[in-house]
């Protein structure tokens, strides 16, 4: 059979596009559900109508978003069964529970307080409807808990034992599991750049309403929301993501040597900006790096050991026998650049956001605006940015919106790829976990209709999207403003429509 | 009754609950071709489910979680096994809560056609293969000494599986009419409970024989009790529904899919996917089960998690439990 064709070739590159495509939305809804309840939490507090209609505008994107992310989400948790029969029947006592916890757990808490949210403006009491939103906020963590709870077992499987008689992992310490330290860095890494991605979807459609002048006063708080967002959830993402680094040289070296295509081991072991190398000899043909940092993300210390992916793949092979244990190294070297690459541009862009646009106080009077007013890009202590370059800023911000998405997509590729010829790290190989009674038609006819059923609904979402971003916060209607004071609605008139309907 | 057993139960537990709940929606999103007249109609229907759609597809991603943690190989095969029926199902479910979702996003004609009709059809369609699903399951597929499926496609489309699909089609079918009548006013209430009888009369006939033919081939002394309670909930549904008792009527069409289903897990046990082939490579709740360690975890995640689940999703009920009928619904909803 055509390799290119086969089965598990198939069935991983269906994985991929559904997990990536599904991932897209994850880090969005994680964060918009937490920025709209924060939003909304200033209206219940301050009754400002700004952050009403605020809360209103990102509460619609957010819907939008999160409508794909359900749906998309439900094929994962069965396409392990179709697409992975052998690795369900191998890991399915120990990988299964996280799964079962998260869809008790946080599934049913984000489905249904999502519900009474979307529905609920004429029949909660402000207060209680301000609950509903932080529940969904609380569910969406809760999932991304358990679910990279499952993922970085696979990552670095503890808490387990084989058993020989029945050809599978079991579960001995569930506990150990939840809390090993692989997913608790995972945890920190991917909530901290969900974060990163909402702050900056945030940025970037504030920034498109005020590079053109239009709704002005909710724009500018979600653009000082974002900004703030970006800049501490970038800063945290750089912090977790050192320490996950950190974590994986110990626990997959093969990874984060691929990662760097560092062939050979060695003392204070460079960064690599950029590299081009022939996998088939094992050495880089051109290279250009920085000495010493590598040893020092690795492990505090320039001068450090860092083992290369030769010396990895031979200690491999003599623990689990003879093998190419080596991922695809310009897969995992170009993923890493652009996961960090992508997520920095949009980290600094926050910082620099944050500075041109900082508050009046900080400002020399003639600089200063009005609540309504689009605030000057101030560079220097008197001096605005230029009418030339303005325009510039407001551009770039808004293409912020797109980078974390990309550092997000890459970020997995990489951390999946580059585990690589394992699914379960040291335990169980992906050629071994394929569904063995799945033909090459079934896999490549799912794979086929999931790919354009996906690109279609992106292209109607995408759409869905601006058509709402340019609409900007809707007025505020009679009934926005007296919420009701008991729980089902006050029932003064029997007939009156409502406030929200399908 | 060990712990494997207490899964079956569970795992049973989960998908009538599925049933129960989302086979009104299923039922409801059916009624906006059988039962809608235009638009607003057509509106009225999605927006009785409109709260908790979502919160009731949960209950399926929860018995797919739960099965595949309490019982690995069970959830190996049936998935790998079922491939293409399920592909079909996810599909529609896809398609089906992002119609609900976006079909009022955008004024256009053909926009909302689209999706009304999409919603017609990806209801449809999963309430008829997961009949067929279980019918299958209860009669016994083509499996391996090593748990594979080895059947085809056209195994999974026989005569029984096929009556089975129809008897979840039209079930659930009813069930959404009893429910529309509960949910409703004016015109559209009235019109549903006459839709009820006509649809439930013919599920009372396909329900009967697919569950005789059930009963005859697979059954016992406690499933034929099961059946007995879901014939005998039918014809009061239809009794109550006849009377004007709505309320009744729903939950006693609600007993018919507890019953229904119960009864179909009962002529299970203690296999979960009997083999046609050979009665030895049959997936047993024994053979197909997680290890004790795991089940007991699971357990008590089950036990602290399910009452709070169904104390939150019924307060949800509670708090949408005022009719609605085209009065109530904005003419410009969703801008």
């Amino acid at each position: 059979m055509e390799l290119a064709l086969a089965p598990e070739t198939l069935a991983r590159w269906q994985f991929g596009i559904t997990t990536v495509y599904h991932f897209l939305f994850v880090p969005l809804t994680i964060s918009l559900a937490a920025l709209t309840a924060g939003l909304q939490t200033a209206w219940v507090r301050t009754e400002k109508e700004k952050y009403l209609r605020a809360t209103k505008f990102w509460g619609k994107l957010f819907l939008i978003n999160i409508a794909m992310g359900v749906v998309t989400g439900i094929v994962q948790e069965f396409q392990f069964g179709m697409n992975w029969s052998d690795y369900s029947r191998f890991v399915g006592d120990i990988f299964g529970a996280p799964l079962a916890f998260e869809a008790l757990i946080a599934f049913f808490f984000e489905s249904t307080f999502i519900g009474l949210w979307i529905f609920g403006w004429d029949k909660l009491p402000k207060k209680i409807h301000l609950a509903c939103i932080w529940m969904v906020s609380i569910g969406t963590i809760l999932s991304a808990y358990f679910i990279l709870a499952a993922n970085s077992w696979m990552q670095h499987p503890v808490g387990y034992k084989i058993d020989k008689a029945r050809g599978r992992a079991e579960l001995t310490d569930f506990w150990l599991v939840l809390t090993q330290n692989t997913t608790l860095t995972q945890v920190f890494h991917t909530l901290t750049a969900a974060f990163l991605t909402g702050g900056a979807f945030m940025v970037g459609i504030a920034a498109f309403h005020l590079a053109r002048k239009k709704h002005v006063r909710e724009m500018k708080t979600s653009l000082r929301l974002g900004l703030v967002t970006v800049v501490i959830a970038g800063l945290l993402t750089a912090v977790s993501g050192d320490t996950l680094g950190k974590v994986m040289f110990k626990q997959q070296p093969m990874k984060m040597a691929a990662a760097e295509a560092l062939w050979d081991g060695q003392d204070g072991a460079p960064f690599s900006v950029f590299a081009y190398g022939d996998v088939s000899k094992g050495h880089n043909t051109v290279e250009l790096s920085v000495p010493g940092v590598l040893s020092f993300l690795a492990n505090d210390d320039f001068n450090s050991y860092v083992p290369g992916i030769n010396d990895t793949n031979k200690a491999e092979q003599a623990k689990y026998g003879p093998g190419d244990y080596r991922p695809i190294i310009p897969v995992t070297f170009w993923a890493f650049r652009w996961m960090i690459g992508f997520g920095m541009a949009s980290f600094a862009i926050g910082i620099a956001g944050l500075w041109l646009t900082r508050k009046k106080f900080m400002l020399p009077q003639h600089l200063r605006v009005g609540e309504d007013e689009v605030p000057h890009l101030v560079l220097f202590k008197n001096k605005a940015l230029s009418p030339k370059l303005t325009p510039w800023f407001w551009r770039i911000a808004i293409w912020t919106l797109g980078f974390p998405l990309i550092a997000n997509s890459w970020g997995w590729i990489f951390t999946e790829m580059g585990r690589q010829p394992w699914v379960v790290y040291g335990v169980l190989q992906t050629r071994h976990a394929v569904s063995p009674g799945v033909s090459q038609a079934e896999v490549l006819t799912s794979m086929i209709v999931f790919t354009a059923l996906y690109a279609v609904l992106a292209v109607i979402e995408v759409k869905l999207l601006v058509k709402y971003i340019k609409a900007g916060p809707p007025e505020l209607t009679e009934a926005d403003l007296n919420p009701p004071t008991k729980i089902g609605g006050d029932s003064r008139d029997a007939d009156k429509p409502m406030a929200f309907s399908y | 009754m060990e712990l494997h057993d207490v899964w079956f139960v569970l795992i049973a537990v989960l998908w009538i609950g599925y049933f129960f709940l989302e086979g009104f929606d299923f039922g409801v999103g059916i009624l906006t071709k059988l039962l809608a007249r235009d638009r607003p109609e057509r509106r009225v229907l999605i927006n009785t489910i409109g709260p908790v759609w979502d919160g009731n597809e949960v209950w399926l991603l929860t018995a797919g979680g739960a099965t595949f943690a309490a019982f690995p190989e069970w959830y190996a095969t049936l998935f790998s096994g079922f491939y293409l029926p399920l592909l079909v199902i996810l599909l529609c479910l896809i398609v089906r809560g992002v119609a609900f979702e976006y079909r009022a996003k955008r004024p256009e004609e053909h926009w909302q056609r689209n999706w009304e009709t999409a919603i017609f059809w990806t209801s449809l369609i999963p309430a008829f293969l997961w009949g067929v699903a279980f019918a299958n399951i209860v009669r016994g597929v083509k499996i391996d000494q090593h748990f594979e499926y080895v059947g085809t496609v056209g195994d999974l489309l026989n005569p029984y599986a096929l009556l089975g699909g129809l008897v979840t089609l039209t079930l659930f079918t009813f069930h959404g009419a009893v429910f529309t009548a509960l949910k409703t006013v004016g015109d559209i209430r009235a019109r549903a409970r006459k839709l009820a009888l006509r649809v439930g009369l013919v599920t009372a006939v396909v329900a009967l024989v697919f569950l005789l033919w059930t009963q005859i081939d697979h059954g016992d002394g406690k499933s034929l009790v099961a059946m007995v309670v879901a014939v005998a909930a039918l014809v009061a549904a239809l009794a109550a529904n006849q009377t004007g008792r709505e309320g009744w009527s729903f939950a006693l069409s609600g007993v018919t899919i507890v019953a229904a289903v119960a009864m179909l897990f009962l002529s299970l046990f203690p296999d979960v996917m009997p083999s046609s082939l050979n009665a030895d490579w049959s997936l047993t709740v024994t053979n197909a089960s997680s290890s004790p360690y795991t089940l007991k975890i699971m357990t008590w995640c089950a036990v602290i998690a399910t009452p709070i689940v169904l104390l939150y999703q019924s307060w949800t009920y509670w708090v949408f439990s005022k009719r609605i009928g085209t009065q109530h619904i904005a003419p410009e909803a969703g801008h």
